[in-house]
């Protein structure tokens, strides 16, 4: 904290100040800068983020009681159905590539932009009219679509409700995807700075390009799937309609080939994060970087062989099942690979326990709870007993929430006065994670308890001897709620009068942390000349000093 | 093909007060064109997926059913789609030669031949209508499961197809019309070669399409 006094504000246009071509409103919707699409992914997304909650929370009240509380069953379906899809391929797919990916990217290679700027532009109104066409779907005449968030065939044939407008806003969505993906991969490619090898890129930057990969490879096969989905309700072709000789389980291997990797595009952007903030707040070279960084390339490999594993009682051959069970375990070694270098940097390091560090303290915590109860998942003869129960709802949450969203809150902390250039209150940040860590575990631990003992998942009543469980759950919802809103009205009011930050407040080595905050609109002045790794802190005076 | 200015990234500054760079990366360009056509294949990978899947269970079905198909019909599209091809890379290379007027006549060929597969696709998907095969038609509505699948699949994975050659018709229309005004030219063509990419991809699938459907029986 000791150099934020060092500024080079004043001598310089920063994005938000410069003038383009349009001003107001227009300077943003029509901007191709990576810096203000970044801001309108994330803008976008915490508006998202906050519908899902919100449905998230009336499931939660209907729950309350057994029977009927506050909405019937059908309601009940398209809520967790609508919840589903918003948080995954509205938030947390899109979360930390588009949103941060965006804005750090070029910024991390010391590019001035991603090589296509103007389709990264398209690619965020896709995203932009998926998302709309998601909601829209709502408030058709057939009803919002209830399906759950997998769209299961043979029911997704059938079901009355509106089923094509939320499948073309996920094909929309998908598309988004892939093309984010094309650019990121095209930009890490050509666009490095001078000096700035592969084995030289910062670890987020390695996690990127990974999911940038995995966008690539598996994105398409659920579009062909969603499309036949459509096709399907349309004309009848039958490919997956058991009366006409198509076979649903196909449709289940489909759509998991992509939706398994999915699970990788989520959750390898927030590890690349996690390795960014432990070294600056250790102040010390990251324990095995190479390690970390070929991890994530073997995450994003070996995540593409395992799709099985979620289909363990659809229908599969038993060797198919051991295959898939054994693929599976495989993946616990690279994402283990991760959490013990990470842990291993901060051995011996001088801890700053600042706010961005302490969450990354909570996700290591919520991760490997639920990455563990991921491997009584992947181990058939438990899988049998707890499949579609309470038990991989939590799983599912402790992972993704629990993961990559709290990593989203982490980087939103950790890179908030670099995209700003102030400061929001650290004491009201920390007391907020501390109140979600808590609801977060009495919400979803006892989800864990509930499936154990046989409660199924997606249904909207249960057994009397359930109450307490849920309820228990549903007040750890509350808390969890209000931490989150603390959370986002702390950082809101950080917006608007929170103090300048300087430009490097955390003492980063990456290169964001070497221009001014919030950055002029060509990231830097010159395009630097990269010497050393991005967590070398034995060179740490020269590399800040040579501000941009 | 010529890899003259491609290979090094060239910074253009704007003229007037704009200073937004512009910047030029012909190679990144075909980079990011191969990844997306990578994705193309992965979209056609889906389907033939299901291909191979279903070819598997319903074996006899799908000979006797890929009987009825007009090879003659199929032929000619591959033909017209091949000489498509060569069209398209002559008139890359007569622009990379400074024969602009040469690369415009070529790539109206090459969109001629695209809208004369499309044709020959109409016929032959209304000659199957009329004979009641077609998704929901009362013919098809008789036939076994496996026919049944068959006929689905050449459905989908034909009109797939023939979307990608309507997709790349507007494409190529696009590029003609900047070659016309100057935006394509003998010292900008990499938009001519990722268009002309994008074109032998949709040859590609066809050639992998024929033989699946009009020769194994």
């Amino acid at each position: 904290m000791s150099d934020s006094t060092v500024s080079t504000n004043g001598d310089y246009v920063n994005f938000y100040q410069y003038k383009g071509k349009h001003t107001g409103i227009l300077g943003w919707l029509l901007s191709v800068d990576h810096k203000r699409i970044g801001l309108l992914y994330l803008g976008s997304m915490v508006t998202f983020f906050l519908v899902g909650m919100t449905l998230g929370f009336f499931m939660r009240l209907e729950l309350w009681n057994p029977g009927q509380d506050i909405m019937g069953p059908q309601t009940y379906n398209a809520l967790f159905t609508l919840h589903g899809i918003i948080m995954i391929f509205l938030v947390i797919i899109p979360g930390i590539p588009a949103g941060f990916g965006n804005f750090f990217l070029p910024i991390q290679i010391g590019a001035e932009d991603v090589s296509f700027p103007r389709l990264n532009l398209f690619s965020w109104y896709l995203y932009t009219i998926g998302g709309l066409l998601a909601v829209a779907s709502l408030f058709l005449s057939g009803g919002p679509i209830d399906t759950g968030w997998t769209f299961y065939a043979p029911y997704s044939l059938r079901t009355g409700t509106e089923v094509i407008m939320p499948l073309m806003a996920a094909f929309i969505l998908g598309f988004s995807s892939i093309l984010t993906g094309v650019n990121f991969v095209t930009t890490v490619h050509r666009l490095r700075a001078p000096g700035m090898t592969f084995f030289k890129l910062p670890l987020f930057i390695w996690a990127l390009y990974s999911t940038a990969w995995i966008q690539i490879i598996g994105t398409p096969i659920i579009g062909i799937t969603i499309l036949l989905v459509v096709v399907e309700r349309l004309f009848g072709v039958g490919l997956f309609d058991p009366a006409m000789g198509g076979d649903p389980i196909l449709f289940q291997h489909l759509f998991w080939i992509y939706s398994h990797p999915a699970v990788y595009i989520m959750i390898l952007p927030a590890m690349g994060v996690v390795s960014e903030i432990i070294p600056t707040f250790a102040r010390k070279t990251i324990f095995g970087y190479g390690a970390i960084a070929v991890s994530s390339i073997a995450i994003a490999f070996v995540g593409t062989l395992v799709w099985g594993h979620h289909m363990f009682t659809s229908g599969m051959s038993d060797e198919s099942r051991w295959v898939y069970s054994f693929l599976t375990f495989i993946v616990a070694l690279p994402s283990g690979v991760k959490i013990f270098n990470w842990v291993a940097t901060m051995y011996k390091g001088s801890i700053k326990a600042e706010t961005p560090f302490l969450y990354v303290m909570a996700f290591i915590f919520l991760f490997s709870i639920g990455g563990l109860t991921g491997l009584v998942l992947g181990s058939l003869a438990t899988d049998v007993h707890l499949h579609d129960t309470y038990f991989v709802v939590a799983h599912f949450h402790y992972v993704m929430f629990g993961g990559t969203i709290f990593i989203f809150f982490a980087a939103l902390h950790y890179w908030f006065p670099k995209m700003f250039g102030k400061m929001y209150n650290t004491k009201i940040a920390n007391i907020a994670l501390a109140i979600m860590v808590v609801g977060f575990n009495m919400l979803y631990f006892t989800f864990f308890i509930l499936g154990y003992l046989g409660m199924p998942r997606r249904y909207y009543d249960y057994l009397p001897e359930f109450q307490g469980m849920h309820q228990f759950a549903t007040v750890g919802s509350w808390v969890m709620i209000a931490g989150i809103l603390l959370m986002f009205i702390n950082l809101f009011l950080g917006l608007k009068n929170g103090k300048k930050s300087g430009n490097n407040p955390w003492g980063g080595m990456t290169l964001e942390w070497t221009v001014p905050s919030p950055p002029p609109l060509l990231n830097f002045k010159k395009i630097p000349t990269v010497k050393y790794g991005p967590y070398e802190y034995e060179h740490y005076d020269e590399v800040t000093n040579n501000v941009n | 093909m010529s890899t003259n200015s491609s290979t090094n990234v060239a910074h253009e500054e704007e003229h007037g007060h704009e200073h937004v760079h512009d910047l030029r990366d012909d190679y990144g360009s075909k980079l990011g064109m191969w990844l997306f056509l990578f994705t193309e294949l992965l979209l056609f990978g889906g389907l033939f997926l299901l291909y191979m899947a279903y070819r598997f269970e319903y074996f006899p079905e799908f000979q006797l059913s890929a009987k009825s198909l007009k090879i003659w019909m199929g032929g000619l599209n591959t033909i017209i789609l091949l000489t498509s091809s060569l069209t398209m890379v002559l008139s890359i290379i007569a622009l990379q030669r400074r024969k602009i007027k040469a690369s415009i006549y070529w790539l109206i060929t090459t969109i001629s031949f695209a809208f004369g597969f499309l044709v020959v696709k109409y016929f032959e998907w209304s000659d199957k209508f009329s004979h009641g095969i077609f998704p929901g038609g009362e013919e098809l509505a008789l036939k076994t499961q496996g026919e049944k699948i068959f006929y689905g699949l050449y459905f989908s994975m034909t009109g797939l197809h023939g979307l990608h050659v309507i997709i790349g018709m507007i494409i190529l229309t696009f590029i003609l019309v900047f070659i016309v005004k100057g935006k394509v030219s003998p010292d900008r063509f990499v938009l001519l070669e990722n268009g002309g990419l994008y074109w032998h991809l949709v040859d590609l699938i066809w050639i992998f399409l024929f033989p699946l459907f009009y020769l194994l029986h």
